[in-house]
């Protein structure tokens, strides 16, 4: 009898020898899942090349930090708990997993395990991860089921609920938990029965519990229990193994090497083919992805590693405002579509449109680039990527909304997205006041100026939003900075034009901007645009290094070159909204709000919305002037935000962003109760100007440069 | 089905600031960008379609100039076949018969099942699809906005009357029709599909190749432009001030003065 208690594989099954059954069943299983993950290859084999190899210690660091770190879950409380616990729980069982499956195979009778001391406390550590495990899967069922929360809900439109599979997936995970502690617990209790001394540690743990109910069990029925156990949990370990290809659970496998492989930099936009050079890309037949083998092999690795969480359509403001665009199920499509189209038994069948397919135009046109998604991805799988890859493709075809149409060949023949002509793009500076108290240059590279103020289309030709170009020029004058700005031969950054799919049109936009900024001989750059900043400092190559206005008006208030009086009403409260491609892809969160809160007197207030989770106000570039299908404008959602955490001035640092505020502050009917303004407006409205030049020299403030009247504005 | 679309080129209106010059007798054309008149692209468009699902092939023919040829460039990269450059001095200073009297010569020359036009220039008088048609003795369909190919050689088109109806109409093949635009959606061509049929050669007809010598040109023409002017504003909005009751009160008396309250 006491045989049976040592090793299952020393027991008969209806007949067979237990190590016989086992070595069969484990050779099953693996053969299985070799054959299956072999069979899940095969799309990544067929896929776009991707560069992903570089910097694999910094990769190795990512690791460490998102999937051995998990950092990203706590951002979830409760999930991401249940996350934590759960994951480190698996990573403690890989090694019992090992001991107890390699027992069922091995011609030994004992259990194998760590030697000595090592082996009592790993015994002790597991039976609290596999109680762990186990009751977080009872704890996530029982949120999946009764408190349901919402962003694990399937709309209809894209198919039906993930619970049933979520719920199939927990229990088997928990049969696993149960039946190894059962299978520890029986030959505990038999032990303890036989008189034999046992050690068990692990007070309340799952085995401690079922050794403490089966104290009683007669002999029978504990060796039952533990040779039945034993094959339950073999045969859910190896089960759990094959299935996990089939959905989400992909992850446990895939996750460490899509964090491996994840995307480095911020604010990028992949190449249009990874390794063709811009000049040979005439060569290349077809843009962006149509099908689904134009996806990089990482991106393919992306779909495999969802995990389903939502949290990316949790933080989308396209979902938020009933666009037709949700991250998630770009994902889970996509991976339907690969598991549909590269079955596991079974030839691929391939090549069938996305568009029009799993996708709509118009999903994929919803889109603003926030970046939210990719923000709050556990498993920093990529979006912006993707989606402006599925644009190239219905570029590439024709297919781009009529709304688009006439902006872009507007950029391709006047350099902006207005149709206005070029000799008034420095139009804006000739304003009568504007021009009494400062004059900007048009830089021709003859002036040795250190400076170039990049405006871009919005400011240059914006009634509204020049006042920003001009509160953005005083403020340099102010500092004495030695700036001018390109004029006719500044041409839109072509930032959106490139996130709307449109490399070609980008490229040449690119290429005029680089060669006038060059002629010019500035030294370093200065936008108040954040969309112009994010392009010249990712999409540009070769030009001098660009500071967004508000990095420099921070410096400048800490330098003492900026003073600032105290804000006229007392009663204002501000809350400050960062610019998605300020703070999410440029990480520009602490300058602006420094520059606030150095204004005496002014009341700040964060929206629960703020840094890397703001909420975008609708989009810049082209996104202003695509019509998307929407219950209510993301502005409009936004300055809510605002007025629900108190304030009623919203303060932001990019004209598309002003754009849409104001808009949304219409269209919400809240005028009089928030105003918007823009950061460089506020700091050039409460900059203090100290009369005659001797006086500021004697403040400390630098001399006006030799123009006449400048303090009095 | 061989399908002709008669295409020009136009100052684009949206992307220019239209001025007169200073003689007062045209547009002042420097600075200008130019693109296709747009109900032409809208016909372009139209083609490729039926072509798609009946098959067969687009021509686009524009008579002008050298510069022209950019938009024939642009109708090809969205998918039409063939692009044909009309160019001739002699042509110079044509009306509207004139340009209609050369494209019939290249009509009668090549043979097409089906002649296209935008339903009007965007710089002149929706003049030379009728006349076209008029001198072919084809049948004629203007502001066609949905063509249905039907058997037996004939289309079924419709056309929007004033007011919101749509009439429906069956033609017989060959015929010329005039595209209104709304008609489709025209696909998207950027600079990398004009790039990829840069090296598309692109013939040029003048005069002696379509034999219409001195049918043509300003010496033909019977219509001469004697003026151009910019009308004087009329008399601007009115308004309406005081409290918003005031307002309401004095809208409601000035609809109801001029018949629109009863």
């Amino acid at each position: 009898m006491m045989e049976t208690f040592g090793s299952p594989s020393q027991a008969t099954y209806w007949f067979i020898q237990g190590r016989l059954l086992f070595l069969i069943l484990h050779f099953l299983g693996v053969a299985c899942f070799a054959y299956i993950v072999a069979r899940r290859m095969v799309p990544l084999m067929r896929a776009e090349r991707d560069f992903r190899f570089d910097h694999p210690w910094m990769r190795l660091g990512r690791v460490l930090q998102f999937w051995l770190g998990q950092w990203r879950h706590p951002r979830y409380r409760t999930a991401g708990t249940i996350h934590i616990l759960i994951f480190a729980g698996f990573i403690v069982l890989v090694m019992r997993a090992f001991f107890v499956l390699s027992l069922g195979t091995s011609s030994s009778s004992a259990m194998p395990g760590l030697p000595g001391k090592a082996g009592h406390i790993y015994g002790i550590i597991q039976a609290y991860a596999a109680t762990v495990v186990f009751l977080c899967m009872i704890v996530a069922a029982v949120r999946r089921l009764v408190f349901k929360p919402a962003r694990y809900a399937v709309p209809a439109r894209y198919g039906k609920a993930h619970t049933a599979d979520a719920i199939f997936l927990l229990g088997l995970i928990a049969i696993l938990m149960a039946a190894d502690s059962l299978f520890e617990a029986s030959r505990a209790a038999a032990q303890a029965q036989q008189g034999r001394e046992v050690e068990f540690l692990a007070v309340l743990s799952l085995p401690w519990i079922f050794k403490a109910a089966l104290a009683a069990a007669p002999l029978p029925v504990l060796s039952t229990l533990y040779l039945g156990a034993y094959l339950v949990h073999d045969l859910a370990f190896f089960f759990l193994l094959c299935y996990r290809p089939f959905g989400i659970q992909f992850h446990v496998e895939t996750s460490l090497f899509s964090i491996f492989f994840a995307k480095l930099d911020r604010g990028t936009i992949k190449p249009v083919r990874w390794g063709v050079a811009d000049a040979q890309l005439d060569q290349v037949k077809s843009f962006g992805v149509k099908t689904f083998e134009d996806f990089t092999w990482k991106h393919m690795l992306d779909f495999y590693s969802c995990a389903d969480c939502g949290r990316c359509s949790d933080n989308c403001p396209a979902n938020a405002v009933g666009r037709p665009l949700s991250p998630r199920f770009i994902t889970t499509k996509a991976r339907d579509y690969c598991f549909a189209h590269y079955p596991v038994l079974g030839s691929a069948h391939n090549g069938t449109p996305l568009i029009g397919g799993i996708y709509s135009e118009d999903e994929i046109w919803s889109c603003t680039t926030c970046g939210a998604c990719e923000a709050e991805c556990p498993l920093l799988v990529e979006y912006i990527d993707k989606i402006v890859d599925l644009r190239r493709g219905m570029v590439d075809d024709g297919k781009v909304p009529q709304s688009l149409q006439k902006p872009l060949k507007a950029l391709e023949s006047r350099g902006n997205p207005y149709g206005k002509m070029e000799k008034k793009r420095a139009e804006w500076v000739k304003a009568k006041e504007f021009q009494q108290s400062c004059s900007v240059k048009v830089l021709n590279g003859k002036q040795d100026t250190d400076t170039l103020y990049f405006v871009d289309s919005i400011t240059s030709y914006d009634d509204r939003i020049q006042a920003i170009g001009r509160a953005t020029a005083k403020i340099l004058d102010h500092v004495g900075e030695d700036f001018g700005i390109l004029g006719a031969a500044e041409k839109d950054s072509g930032h959106d034009v490139r996130r709307f799919g449109e490399e070609t049109l980008f490229m040449a936009l690119r290429d005029q901007n680089v060669e006038a900024i060059k002629a010019s001989g500035v030294k370093r750059i200065v936008t108040a645009d954040p969309h112009a900043f994010n392009a010249l400092k990712h999409d540009y190559q070769d030009v001098p290094p660009v500071e967004h206005i508000s990095q420099v008006i921070a410096r400048e208030v800490k330098s003492g070159k900026i003073k600032l009086n105290p804000v006229e009403n007392e009663n204002d409260v501000y809350a400050y909204h960062d610019p998605c491609y300020l703070g999410r892809h440029n990480q520009v969160y602490d300058d602006p709000r420094d520059v606030l809160d150095a204004i005496p007197g002014l009341k700040r207030v964060e929206m629960t919305r703020s840094r890397d989770r703001s909420f975008c106000c609708g989009g810049g570039g082209l996104a202003l002037f695509y019509e998307p299908k929407e219950d209510q404008r993301m502005g409009v959602k936004r300055i809510q935000m605002a007025a629900e955490a108190g304030a009623n001035v919203i303060v932001t640092a990019c004209p598309f962003c002003m754009v849409n505020m104001e808009d949304a502050i219409k269209v919400a009917g809240m005028e009089g109760k928030m105003t918007a303004i823009d950061l460089a407006e506020l700091v050039e409205k409460q900059m203090v100007r100290e009369g005659p030049p001797e006086a500021r020299l004697q403040a400390g403030l630098p001399a006006p440069l030799e123009r006449e009247g400048m303090w009095k504005s | 089905m061989e399908i002709l679309v008669c295409a020009r080129r136009v100052p684009d209106t949206s992307e220019n600031e239209i001025e007169l010059n200073g003689a007062g007798n045209d547009i002042d054309r420097d600075d200008l960008v130019y693109s296709i008149n747009e109900p032409d692209n809208y016909a372009v468009e139209e083609a490729l379609q039926m072509v798609e699902r009946a098959g067969g092939n687009v021509t686009v023919a524009t008579v002008g100039g050298e510069d022209d040829e950019e938009i024939l460039r642009r109708e090809m990269a969205m998918g039409a076949k063939n692009g044909v450059l009309i160019s001739d001095d002699a042509f110079n200073g044509s009306d509207g018969k004139g340009i209609a009297t050369i494209l019939k010569a290249y009509v009668q020359k090549n043979g097409f099942d089906l002649i296209l036009t935008g339903v009007q220039a965007e710089d002149a008088g929706a003049q030379v699809g009728g006349m076209l048609a008029a001198m072919l003795d084809y049948p004629f369909a203007s502001l066609v906005n949905a063509i249905e190919v039907l058997d037996g050689g004939k289309l079924k088109i419709s056309r929007e009357i004033e007011g919101g109806n749509k009439e429906m109409s069956e033609i017989d093949l060959p015929c010329v029709l005039s595209i209104q635009t709304g008609i489709n959606e025209p696909r998207y061509v950027g600079m990398r599909g004009i790039r990829q049929v840069a090296s598309v050669p692109i013939p040029t007809l003048g005069a002696s190749d379509l034999g219409v010598d001195g049918a043509v040109g300003e010496a033909a023409a019977k219509v001469k432009r004697v003026d151009y002017f910019t009308p004087p504003l009329g008399k601007g909005a009115e308004m309406l001030e005081g409290s918003r009751e005031e307002i309401i009160d004095k809208l409601i008396e000035i609809v109801k003065a001029k018949g629109g309250l009863k």
